[in-house]
């Protein structure tokens, strides 16, 4: 029995190193990027310093300049803006159709269903050229409401996928009951399905923040105007002045870049693991 | 029942508007296609007909402000006689065979790791995944800096380590050593998707078939062999086919790490598509380019409808 659990524990601990190597390769990137978005440009650009370390004192010389001298601020507004008004609107469409695709019968329903199914698959890299003839056509062209607009096509699929697979767990006997009492079917999803599904419209909200948030192809292509784009367009395209990086700058705008959604992911990690899964798996 | 419900409906000649609407909304077959119409506008006009128009386009000479003229399969023909388009085709396939292949034998290995009795399961899950949550295209301006000519982390360390000969590669201005770093990042960034979802698929298999094997003398290499590799089948084509579709189409990590350089070494269909058709205006070899995307597209629907989520519809 001793012999038993001695060599479960030294498993436990052979586990333990085993993951060390993954989780330097994960985390490294961001040690790295927060080191030197804090370092002075003497020890940024010192080739005999040790890149591993601050040295020479840290210092939020770059983090001020982001701030005062890019508009740094102005992009961070428009992807929450983006980021806050394409979720909502992909929520309750997407709220919408995975009622119907989960609980009504009608003609072309299983059609949809497959139709958003694939629509899920289409990566945006496919249609982006296109997409921009039609939000120049729409009026759109340079504005940060084609983005508004835009990340809905893969915003939607993505939440009525998720959000169908919620609601098939809420049992049809509670709905049907709610209905016998004199409620309507809208009463029904408002009142009773939707209470129920919380967790499943947390994780769909939290994967819409976070794939908006995140999105680069669209954003690049459609916006341009430094008081249009969003923080990883802003970031990647405007603090490079043609071959010249600015890498505390832009390590300071990285971070705070991916702020908001480190602070999301702290705070609800345990419904991106089982969004990631459910989305996946469904 | 008619007869009751005509009795029923008799009475009252003219309901009024709002008990009208209310009756329409309890009927599956009204309240069904008005749930669904908001999400099929959409698509129609922002998924459906792009894709029409990128099929017009590929098929005419399209230039950014003239009028064009139908060509028929011109463009994609025309396209085998570009070196970048060829070099383009091959890249992809090297870069998504290697990477899923990579990130398939990691993830496995990764979460099978996880699913271990961990001291810090929470912290380390969170850990795992945060490649996979933080905006692409500002983590890869981090691998920028980390494989940059001069000041390279990754070749100081080698370097320290003496794993690397001075002065060391530079990652992003050699053609197969910018094709391992698009790689490497590809792979950093996609490894928590297959960890944490084969994770899942791990912890769904019933625990007995582990004791049973083990009580017929199976030790753990081939309890892997025959019990968790067989039970794993299903989450592991999933992933793969998503993968697939999403590493095949990839733009973000190789616009920003080499900008399809050096000499179109890393290019992908989705940042030549970009290149030829935005920045060099000729948008029907563009939409040309991003259709070659759509076989696989294809495939991966065709198989994920035909073996993996046949229960569904």
């Amino acid at each position: 029995m001793a012999r038993a659990s001695r060599r479960r524990r030294s498993w436990k601990v052979a586990s333990h190193l085993l993951l060390v190597p993954f989780l330097v390769f994960a985390l490294f990137p961001f040690y790295h990027m927060a080191l030197t978005s804090l370092k002075t440009d003497r020890e940024l650009y010192d080739r005999a310093a040790v890149p591993l370390l601050i040295q020479q004192g840290p210092t939020l010389e770059h983090y001020v300049k982001l701030l005062w001298d890019t508009a740094f601020l102005t992009w961070i507004k428009n992807s929450l803006l983006v980021t806050l008004l394409a979720t909502t609107l992909s929520l309750v469409i997407g709220t919408v159709a995975a009622y119907a695709l989960a609980r009504l019968r009608f003609v072309g329903v299983g059609a949809f269903g497959t139709g958003i199914f694939v629509t899920y698959l289409v990566p945006t890299s496919l249609l982006f050229l296109p997409l921009a003839q039609v939000v120049n056509w729409l009026g759109l062209g340079d504005s940060k409401w084609a983005l508004v607009i835009t990340y809905p096509t893969f915003l939607v699929p993505f939440c009525t996928w998720l959000l169908m697979g919620y609601f098939r767990t809420v049992p049809r006997e509670v709905e049907e009951c709610a209905m016998v009492d004199g409620a309507t079917r809208v009463q029904a999803l408002l009142r009773i399905v939707l209470p129920i599904a919380v967790p499943g419209l947390v994780c769909a909200v939290l994967f819409a923040f976070t794939l908006s948030w995140n999105e680069f192809i669209y954003a690049l292509t459609f916006t341009s105007s430094s008081d249009q784009i969003t923080a990883s367009v802003g970031v990647t395209s405007e603090l490079i002045r043609g071959d010249i990086y600015y890498w505390g700058s832009l390590m300071a705008g990285a971070v705070l870049g991916s702020v908001p959604i480190v602070i999301l992911y702290v705070f609800f990690l345990d419904y991106y693991v089982s969004g990631l899964t459910a989305g996946a798996l469904k | 029942m008619a007869i009751g419900h005509v009795g029923v409906a008799a009475p009252r000649p003219r309901a009024s508007l709002h008990v009208r609407v209310r009756e329409l909304l309890d009927r599956e077959r009204f309240l069904g296609p008005a749930f669904v119409t908001p999400a099929l506008f959409l698509l129609l006009l922002l998924v459906a007909y792009p894709f029409v128009m990128a099929v017009y386009f590929a098929l005419s000479d399209s230039f950014i402000g003239r009028p064009s003229h139908f060509i028929g399969l011109k463009n994609f023909l025309a396209l085998w006689q570009s070196d970048a388009f060829r070099q383009t085709f091959q890249n992809a396939f090297v870069f998504t065979g290697i990477s899923v292949a990579l990130k398939l034998v990691l993830g496995v290995s990764l979460a099978l790791l996880l699913s271990q009795q961990l001291w810090w399961k929470r912290a380390i899950r969170g850990a795992v995944l945060l490649p996979w949550v933080i905006p692409t295209a500002l983590s890869t301006l981090g691998w920028v800096w980390m494989f940059d000519s001069l000041y390279s982390v990754v070749n100081w360390t080698g370097l320290a380590l003496g794993a690397l000969d001075p002065p060391g590669p530079n990652w992003l201005g050699q053609r197969y050593h910018a094709m391992a770093a698009v790689i490497t990042v590809n792979v950093w960034r996609g490894l928590p998707f297959f960890a944490i979802t084969i994770l899942a698929g791990l912890v769904s298999i019933p625990r007995e078939l582990y004791e049973a094997a083990e009580s017929d003398g199976a030790g753990p290499a081939s309890r892997f062999w025959y019990v968790t590799l067989p039970l794993l089948k299903p989450v592991l084509a999933i992933v793969i086919l998503f993968s697939t579709i999403f590493t095949f189409s990839d733009f973000n990590i190789v616009f920003v790490l080499t900008h399809g350089g050096p000499i179109n070494s890393t290019h992908l269909f989705a940042t030549l598509a970009r290149q030829i058709g935005l920045e060099t205006g000729r948008i029907g070899e563009g939409a040309a380019i991003s259709l070659y995307l759509f076989p696989v597209l294809v495939f991966v629907v065709w198989a994920q409808l035909r073996y993996v989520r046949r229960q569904v519809y």
